[in-house]
């Protein structure tokens, strides 16, 4: 086990040094650079800036360096675009806002999306099972954008409930919206998919065996329907865990709440090539280490799977 | 009264290509310690017949008719009725071994969850009752190997498994659906001596399913030959393969396959099983069959006895046959 894992987060280092080469690449390729603006600057404050930030160096150096002080000094860069922050700033600031009310969402949806799937499964063809379903459907089909200002046009403006954007260190009335928003989407696809992976088990053999013993319906599925219906949806919840600590930038552009998801699309707006490498190095860290998780509890669950 | 009476007992399915008939109208009964086999090509319903017996229709499935356990109904009875029968008074083996145990529990929190459930013992004195009957299915070092999961015991060491698992409360029914399909012909017949020596030893009634008449020769007192759901003759086992009265049991005698007086080539039953969405008016084998004749595609005559113990239900009589 601790060589399967010690194996897995050596073979993580080339994966994210690719990951760097590859963005870096990418991120030059696209036309403009962080010093286009609508002001038009002169040919010669540009150069001093570029050479400034080391941007006049091939691009293999750049990249060098780059790997270089992240491996020596866990320096992600300075920003281009904020002259005064650094990208570490950018992520200590950002990270924790999105890392809570995205463990809150997760929370909920994965609570939420497998006890809906559960109920339809169970009531199979049922009203009970068509209305999971339809809400479902259309908790998928909502995008953030439409969810965000109907949550704060009801609850904000007409029923003034609660706040409609900030932050204030997380106070409880300032997470219930973002996390609302986040969540709607993950829980309609977790429900479903949870709804389908509980039908493909309630039909198996082992569940035919388990009710040939006489055991009464909710000690069939309670021992014997519920982990292996579960397996699927664990594999799913390891990405979507970390898509969800990254934030959103619909969430942190309608609620203020200042996360990480927003400088994700400011960065690639902005040109800002140290930080769309920061938050893009974290997201692919984050995903490494929770697909590794997922892979270890798999083993804990799963008496087939050794490493 | 009978241990077992069913009476009647029909199968259909609602699909959406309209309703199959999977059993029609099979009637038997079984008394304490008798051994039943019932034979029957795939589709011929067999399996549906126990999985109706036992409440385990799939959801689709409608049972109709009558299953009586000493005296009491128990076909489309409450869960908690026929939960309080299963395991306890009737007790089934399935056919598949690979796929029939839960693969993500031990071995003996799968069988000891009968016993703490339906008799409320202990976990210790459960896990010891598992022992002693994986020792009984003489599986060796039944002690250490009783906290293993399935996925580390062989095909025929599952079906002891299985078959352990299914005799803990000493049931009075056992019905074993084709036990030993899925395994291999050296396993098959290991199989086969063990249900033997239990039956013998432990005196349930047994109910035998499978499509091997060889396999029904060696373990069976009467035989009960399906086709298409229905019932085409019952007779104990060695009428049957003396004198078998159906042209249907003829052609699956005739399609054993024999070294001593056969060539290269297989007998076969020319044609192929009717498709039960469309069930047919009459006898089902009519369009496969020598002796059919054109009231056979429009009515089939009643199961009827003509000697002791053996019916038959064939418009053909007898002498037509010979």
């Amino acid at each position: 086990m601790f060589s399967f894992i010690a194996r897995r987060l050596l073979v993580a280092v080339p994966t994210l040094l690719f990951l760097i080469v590859i963005s870096a690449v990418l991120m030059h390729a696209a036309p403009g650079g962080p010093f286009n603006s609508e002001r038009k600057l002169s040919a010669e404050v540009v150069a001093n800036l570029q050479a400034k930030y080391g941007l006049d160096q091939p691009l293999y150096l750049q990249i060098w360096t780059y790997i270089r002080d992240l491996v020596l000094h866990f320096d992600f860069g300075p920003s281009f675009k904020y002259k005064d922050r650094t990208v570490n700033d950018i992520i200590a600031q950002g990270f924790p806002v999105t890392l809570v009310y995205g463990f809150w969402s997760f929370v909920i949806a994965t609570i939420l999306g497998i006890g809906a799937g559960v109920i339809a499964a169970i009531r199979q063809n049922t009203p009970t099972d068509y209305l999971v379903l339809s809400v479902a459907i259309i908790g998928a089909v909502l995008p953030g954008y439409v969810i965000a200002p109907i949550l704060v046009l009801v609850f904000t403006l007409k029923l003034g409930w609660l706040p409609g954007g900030g932050w204030e260190d997380g106070e409880w009335r300032y997470l219930v919206l973002p996390v609302i928003a986040l969540s709607t989407g993950y829980i309609a696809s977790i429900a479903r998919l949870m709804r389908s992976s509980m039908l493909e088990t309630l039909n198996s053999n082992f569940v035919r065996t388990a009710r040939a013993k006489g055991l009464p319906e909710w000690k069939v599925i309670t021992r014997h329907v519920m982990k292996p219906a579960l397996l699927p949806i664990l594999s799913y919840l390891g990405p979507v865990f970390v898509g969800m600590i990254t934030g959103s930038v619909v969430i942190d552009m309608y609620f203020s709440t200042g996360g990480i998801g927003k400088s994700f699309v400011d960065s690639a707006l902005n040109r800002d090539y140290s930080v769309m490498l920061g938050v893009t190095l974290l997201v692919g860290a984050l995903t490494i280490v929770f697909n590794l998780i997922v892979d270890v509890l798999y083993a804990f669950i799963d008496p087939k799977i050794r490493y | 009264m009978a241990l077992l009476d069913v009476k009647d007992l029909g199968v259909t399915f609602a699909t959406n290509d309209g309703t199959v008939t999977a059993v029609n109208g099979v009637s038997f009964s079984l008394e304490r310690g008798e051994t039943l086999g019932i034979v029957g090509e795939s589709g011929s319903g067999k399996s549906q017949l126990s999985f109706a017996i036992m409440g385990l229709l799939a959801k689709n499935g409608r049972a109709r008719g009558s299953v009586r356990f000493k005296g009491h109904e128990i076909l489309n009875a409450a869960p908690s009725v026929i939960n309080a029968r299963r395991a306890v008074h009737i007790s089934m083996v399935f056919q598949d071994p690979m796929t029939s145990l839960n693969p993500y529990m031990r071995v003996c929190d799968q069988m000891a969850e009968i016993l703490t459930h339906h008799q409320g013992m202990s976990k210790a004195d459960a896990l010891k009752a598992c022992v002693q009957m994986l020792d009984a299915v003489k599986i060796p070092d039944a002690k250490g190997r009783v906290r293993l999961y399935p996925h580390e015991f062989s095909g025929g060491m599952r079906q002891r498994v299985m078959i352990a698992m299914a005799l803990l409360c000493r049931p009075d029914v056992l019905i074993a659906d084709e036990p030993t399909t899925a395994l291999d012909v050296t396993v098959q017949a290991q199989i086969m001596s063990l249900l033997r020596e239990l039956q013998a030893e432990f005196g349930m009634a047994t109910i035998l399913i499978t499509h091997d008449l060889g396999v029904i020769a060696g373990f069976c007192r009467d035989v009960m030959v399906l086709y298409g759901g229905q019932v085409m003759e019952t007779a104990p086992v060695d009428p049957l393969f003396e004198s078998p009265s159906h042209p249907y049991t003829r052609g699956l005698i005739n399609a054993i396959p024999r070294v001593d007086t056969q060539g290269e080539t297989l007998v076969t039953i020319p044609g192929t099983p009717p498709n039960m969405l469309r069930a047919p008016k009459g006898c089902p084998f009519a369009p496969r069959c020598a002796y059919a004749a054109e009231d056979c595609d429009d009515h089939i005559a009643p199961l009827t006895a003509f000697a002791p113990g053996r019916l038959r239900a064939c418009n053909r009589s007898l002498k037509d046959l010979a």
